[in-house]
Formats: C-alpha cells, sequence, structure tokens
C-alpha cells in the first residue's frame, strides 16, 4: 500500500500524479476463504478489516454485487452520534464513536470526521423531559451530552428559528459536541484500502446466488463469479439481509423500506452544526461543499426500490423550513433512496444464527452509517470467536423470542 | 406518489392511506397455547419479500376502511386491491372481518 502523508503527496507532484497506484486490487475470486463477507458498504468492509488486523485472519473475501460504497453507505446523511437512551445501545454506539475518533489515523486516509456537534431539538414540555432523561442516561454512561435552552441555540445557530411565536416552538435541545459528520465514501473507500492492505480481497460486482449449507453448517456460497468454499460467512447487507437470510432458510424479523435523503444546490457556510427534530421530523447539515445535507423519515410501505414517494420528500422540506426559514428558497439539487432494514425495536442484530458458521450483520435501520466502525469491529469479534463480543451480546436474534428487546424505537434522539 | 385503489372509493392519492404492512397474519386464537419462538414469529417476523405483496391499508382520511392492496415492493407497481374476508376465504387470507356498516 502506498501510505498517504504529506511526503507521498510531494513525491507523487512531482511526478504530475501519475504514479499513484490504485487504492485497492480487483483479484479474482480464489476457491476458498477462512472467511467471507457478503456486503461492501462500510459495515462489511470494516468487518473485514478488523477481522485481518484484530483476530488475524487475513484470509478474507469481501463480496459486492455493484461497487464499493454504492449503496446505503453512499446514501446516508453522514451523522454520527452516540447520544442513544437504553444502555445496550449506547455503549454499542459510543464504542464506534470512539474508533471514529482515531479512525482517519488508524486507516491512514482522511475520513473528514468532524466532531461539529450534534442537536436533537425539543418542541414540547413533554420532548424536553425526554431530552433530560436522554441526557441524564447518556452522563451516566459515560458519554457527553448537555441541555442546551432556546435562547443559547439563537446563539449557536442564528439561523434557527427559535421564536415563541412558531408553529412548533423550539424549547431546547440536547447537544452532543463530540458527534458530527463524516465523509461517508470516504469511510468506504479509507475501510476498503486498508483491509486490502491487509490482504483482504475486495471482489466487485460479484453477486451472492445462493448459501450452501450441509448439515447446519455453512460452507460456502454461490456467486455470479463461480461458487466459493468457507465455514465462516458473515452478511452485512443491510434492505437486502431478508433476501440473504431466504438463501439459508433463515426468517429475520425485518422489513425493508425506502429512506430518502436530498442536497440542495451548494451554499455559502450557513450551518456549522448538524440539527436534528424528532418532532417535525428532519434533520440538516451543511458538506463542506456547501451543501445541505437533508434527511427525514422512511416511507411507510416495504420497498427494495431505492426511491420513494414525493409526500415524504415535502413532509422532509416542510420541517426544514419550519426550523430554518431562511432555507425556504434554497433549491434542492439532487433526491436519492436507499433501502433500509428496519427491526423491530429499531437496534441492530449483530448475531449468530441457527445455522453454523452463518451470521448476520442487519437491522440497523436508518442509523447505521454512525455505527460503522463499532459495527465492523464488535461483528469481526463474533465471527472470529463464534461468539458474541459482549457489546453485541444484547442484540442476538434470539431476543426476539425471549423479549429482551433494546427498544430504542421512540427512545433514541430522533423517532426512527 | 402511488395511486392506490379503495374497493369502496376508487383510485385516490398515497396521501389519504396509511400503511398497515403484511396481510394475512392471523392472529393466535390461543396465545398461552404458543412457544415463545412462535409468538415471536406472530409478532416480529414478516415475509418482506423482494417482489410481489400481499399488505394492508387504510384509508385513513376517507372511508377508514381497511383493505387489501397487491403491490411489487421493487417497482412499486399495484396489482389490485381486494376487500378483507374472514380468514380462508378467496377474497383475503386475514381474519380481518368486513365490518358491513
Amino acid at each position: 500500500m502506498n501510505r498517504y502523508s504529506a511526503f507521498s503527496l510531494l513525491r507523487n507532484a512531482l511526478s504530475h500524479n501519475r504514479n499513484w497506484r490504485a487504492a485497492w486490487r480487483s483479484p479474482e475470486p480464489k476457491k476458498s476463504y477462512d472467511a467471507i463477507v457478503v456486503g461492501g458498504g462500510g459495515h462489511g468492509l470494516a468487518t473485514a478489516y478488523y477481522l485481518a488486523k484484530e483476530h488475524g485472519i487475513r484470509n478474507v473475501a469481501v463480496l459486492e454485487k455493484g461497487w464499493i460504497g454504492g449503496g446505503n453507505t453512499g446514501r446516508n446523511t453522514t451523522i454520527v452520534r452516540s447520544n442513544y437512551l437504553w444502555t445496550e445501545a449506547a455503549l454499542l454506539y459510543e464504542k464506534s464513536m470512539q474508533l471514529w475518533e482515531g479512525l482517519s489515523q488508524d486507516l491512514n486516509y482522511n475520513v473528514m470526521f468532524s466532531q461539529r456537534g450534534v442537536y436533537n431539538l425539543g418542541h414540547s414540555l413533554q420532548d424536553m423531559r425526554d431530552i433530560e432523561r436522554r441526557v441524564n442516561a447518556n452522563r451516566l454512561n459515560g458519554i457527553d451530552a448537555e441541555v442546551v435552552s432556546a435562547a443559547e441555540l439563537g446563539k449557536a445557530i442564528p439561523c434557527l428559528n427559535v421564536s415563541p411565536a412558531a408553529r412548533y416552538p423550539v424549547l431546547g435541545a440536547s447537544l452532543q459536541r463530540r458527534g458530527g459528520v463524516a465523509r461517508h465514501d470516504a469511510v468506504a473507500w479509507g475501510f476498503a484500502r486498508a483491509a486490502d492492505a491487509l490482504g483482504v480481497d475486495i471482489i466487485e460486482q460479484c453477486a451472492v446466488t445462493g448459501i450452501d449449507v450441509s448439515g447446519g453448517k455453512a460452507v460456502g456460497i454461490q456467486t455470479t463469479r463461480g461458487p466459493i468454499a468457507s465455514d465462516r460467512i458473515g452478511v452485512v447487507v443491510a434492505g437486502n439481509a431478508g433476501v440473504l437470510a431466504q438463501m439459508a432458510d433463515l426468517r429475520l424479523p425485518i422489513e425493508s423500506h425506502p429512506l430518502q435523503a436530498f442536497v440542495s444546490e451548494p451554499i455559502k457556510p450557513v450551518l456549522d452544526t448538524v440539527v436534528m427534530s424528532g418532532a417535525v421530523h428532519g434533520y440538516i447539515s451543511q458538506s463542506d461543499k456547501g451543501e445541505l445535507v437533508i434527511g427525514a423519515g422512511i416511507d411507510a410501505y416495504n420497498g427494495y426500490g431505492q426511491r420513494g414517494s414525493f409526500p415524504v420528500i415535502e413532509h422532509a422540506m416542510q420541517a426544514i423550513v419550519e426550523l430554518f426559514p431562511v432555507f425556504s428558497r434554497v433549491r434542492m439539487l439532487r433526491v436519492w433512496g436507499g433501502i433500509v432494514d428496519v427491526a423491530p425495536d429499531a437496534c441492530p442484530i449483530l448475531s449468530k444464527t441457527p445455522v453454523a458458521g452463518l451470521y448476520f450483520n442487519c437491522g440497523w435501520g436508518t442509523g447505521g452509517f454512525k455505527a460503522t466502525p463499532g459495527s465492523g469491529w464488535v461483528f469481526a469479534h463474533t465471527m472470529a470467536h463464534d461468539e458474541a463480543h459482549e457489546l453485541n451480546a444484547p442484540f442476538s436474534l434470539e431476543r426476539f423470542s425471549t423479549g429482551a428487546l433494546v427498544d430504542e424505537h421512540g427512545a433514541a434522539a430522533v423517532a426512527h | 406518489m402511488l395511486l392506490i385503489e379503495c374497493p369502496w372509493c376508487g383510485p385516490r392519492a398515497e396521501t389519504e392511506f396509511s400503511y398497515g404492512g403484511e396481510a394475512g397474519i392471523v392472529r393466535p386464537l390461543d396465545p398461552d397455547a404458543l412457544s415463545d419462538e412462535e409468538w415471536a414469529d406472530y409478532l416480529f417476523y414478516r415475509a418482506n419479500p423482494r417482489g410481489a405483496h400481499r399488505e394492508l391499508w387504510n384509508h385513513a382520511h376517507g372511508c377508514r376502511r381497511w383493505f387489501g392492496v397487491e403491490r411489487d415492493t421493487v417497482s412499486y407497481r399495484i396489482a389490485g386491491s381486494f376487500r378483507l374476508g374472514p380468514a380462508g376465504s378467496e377474497t383475503g387470507k386475514g381474519a380481518n372481518t368486513e365490518r358491513d356498516d
């Protein structure tokens, strides 16, 4: 791997930048691997990276049906935070936050992680009570959180409408200063490059068409580029998790929905933080290019179509204009959808399955991007040791029959 | 936006409706007799197919009746609507008996 540094920039500049090597190889798939990760999004690549780095399992393939970062990794609104209410979820997302904080150095790739703070607005007395409860719960778990008044909000975010005359007046917010955004594509590319450097084969344009199970054990997979044998298979495919589960005659308690996001035309710097509102239901930040990055809720119906309905876009815009009247004449540049896999308790499934050697990492719903490094870290542990790490043990498939759900639906900082 | 055909009111915009998930989920008659896995299956596990999906919609801003729709989850194309009947009847797999009022 070419190490990126000021020196390598200079050296390559002298040769007119003609000698940069590809960030990762494009190998032909081998006949067998010690471990296979299905899905070349951020979570899958992070899984492969930590398998190689933390557990010494380097004979690993990541199979991606499209291209690296073309799925939800490249379709989200890039928000990173760890202010979840319940201890199980908070610790998992906080592990991820800690990895984010050293990720660019660790990967030798600038993921542009910017801890610009995340505000979660409250619009009613009950919202504020919930915010205070969540802030206290976060602090007990060692996660930075504070309650901010409407007056402080008005000073920190001048273009936010904190007038008491607003239709849904802003009464205050929670603030996680360590929260922020990261460059989503760079996260995928950085993990891909770092995993590749440790020997992981990243195989794009390779769709999985079947999972081979023999005697209750996973033995390999069928792909559009031929069969590949492995007795350790991790499936990290977000919206299509249910489709993959079916290949091994498993069922998952998830439903797939379209989730839409938008960016505006680029404008001058106006918003230097992240603002989310569960009540009017929208969230917004400004990218380094100047585009406003906006997201909202899922389309209610099941869908695999990577697009949604216009009323949902309209609803998100109403929320944003309600909060930021100044944006009412900003034009939207692009809109797109991703398929999110929503679990009944809005928490992920990071679990072994009834098929030995087959693991599922799914159910992240609308909020998986922030968990990318942590998800890969615990899932790599699960695959390497055939046992969940204590951080992801509460997120087993069994919780749906034991009843030990981690109910972040509505408890998390924004309605999922 | 989806154009959904209410069996009573005709084709209307998606915004008049609310979504009710997979059709044909029958509430177990004797929940106490179920194992935890069977109860979880009823509560949480859905077919979530990539393709044809039979699902419930409610005409919330119209006649407020529930009915079924068959829709493709990839193309979002709607094949048709159907009234719900008693369990096992031809029109509806579900146990949601149509209220005749």
